[in-house]
């Protein structure tokens, strides 16, 4: 919170060491930051597994964490989590480690960048065709840009842009203000109440991450699953059907 | 009245009135979403997990329109492309 003085709206600004056209600013060093923490911490906790009735408590923490994960996707997506684990699992524990850390005095989230929420957006936006492609095949997942009619069209297109700048701007905007809010409130009254709206700040950001998360995972539950529903459709309509001839 | 004057003041009461009147609308869905989502948890508290997840992220898709609100007059007084093209000129 230090490091960026009231003027400065994104970490981007804060520039910690420059070369001619070179330069390192905060979001770069802080994403880093936890890039090297979580990979460093999940690499010691996971170095010494057991599969016993013995675990260390880190690998506790770990398990706790990742079958939370996979329950609450086949929960949003109605089947096994496999590989949408991996994606969505991802995103969440970044902005989720990166939005707790911002307790740490001095650390700015890279959430709190536009640049980075873009990036996590660009990444959903480029994960769901691919998700979509590999489970129901390229003219199956173009079709649904033609459903209900062809008129609909440029609608799913636009729909598919501006839910991933949504998407960016949702997360940027909740973390930016809560940062804001607790700097503007560090110069009017800095004796008690940053401190709750930082908690605040604490719980937007858990929620933020979570949203984010099931965002992604309802997106590309949604490119994945139309066909099964169909086929489901369909077999509950000739059910009927022989129903009615019988 | 010069430029600078004229486009800061314009920017501090468009960026109020941005905010302002950005909330209303949301603040008015978020309250009806959340009564009507405790009130289906009083009518099944059995689907409390399912109703909770749905009223979160349909929480969050309404406050992103107050988000949006917010982000703009965060721009407007922080990031003003007229305002800082304005002091550039004035400044040289």
């Amino acid at each position: 919170m230090d490091i960026m003085t009231l003027k400065q709206i994104s970490p981007d600004q804060v520039i910690f060491w420059q070369w001619g056209p070179v330069y390192l600013n905060a979001t770069i060093v802080f994403t880093w930051g936890v890039m090297v923490l979580m990979v460093l911490g999940s690499w010691l906790v996971t170095r010494r597994l057991s599969s016993g009735t013995e675990i260390s408590r880190w690998q506790n923490l770990l398990e706790v964490i990742v079958s939370y994960m996979q329950q609450e996707i086949r929960q949003i997506s109605q089947k096994e989590a496999g590989s949408h684990l991996y994606f969505v699992g991802t995103l969440f524990l970044f902005i989720f480690v990166s939005n707790l850390l911002t307790i740490f005095p001095g650390f700015v989230a890279p959430t709190a960048s536009l640049s980075t929420t873009a990036g996590l957006a660009i990444c959903v936006f480029v994960a769901v065709p691919v998700y979509g492609i590999v489970s129901r095949g390229v003219l199956g997942y173009l079709k649904q840009y033609i459903k209900p009619t062809v008129f609909m069209l440029p609608f799913n297109v636009m729909g598919e842009l501006s839910r991933t700048l949504a998407l960016a701007v949702r997360l940027f905007g909740n973390i930016m203000s809560g940062m804001k809010v607790a700097a503007i409130l560090l110069a009017l009254a800095p004796l008690f109440f940053p401190i709750v709206m930082h908690a605040l700040g604490l719980l937007t950001g858990v929620i933020q991450a979570y949203i984010f998360a099931v965002l992604a995972m309802v997106y590309i539950a949604s490119a994945t699953r139309a066909q099964q529903e169909r086929a489901e459709k369909e077999e509950k309509g000739n059910g009927k059907e022989k129903g009615e001839v019988s | 009245m010069d430029s600078v004057s004229l486009i800061g003041m314009a920017s501090v009461i468009t960026a109020g009135l941005t905010i302002g009147i950005g909330a209303i609308g949301p603040a008015l869905g978020e309250g009806r979403a959340v009564a009507q989502g405790l009130a289906s948890i009083a009518q099944q508290p059995d689907e409390t997990n399912t109703i909770t997840r749905t009223l979160f992220v349909g929480l969050a898709m309404i406050e992103s329109t107050a988000i949006y609100a917010f982000v703009v007059s965060m721009i407007i007084l922080f990031a003003n492309p007229f305002w800082d093209h304005v002091i550039s000129k004035a400044g040289g």
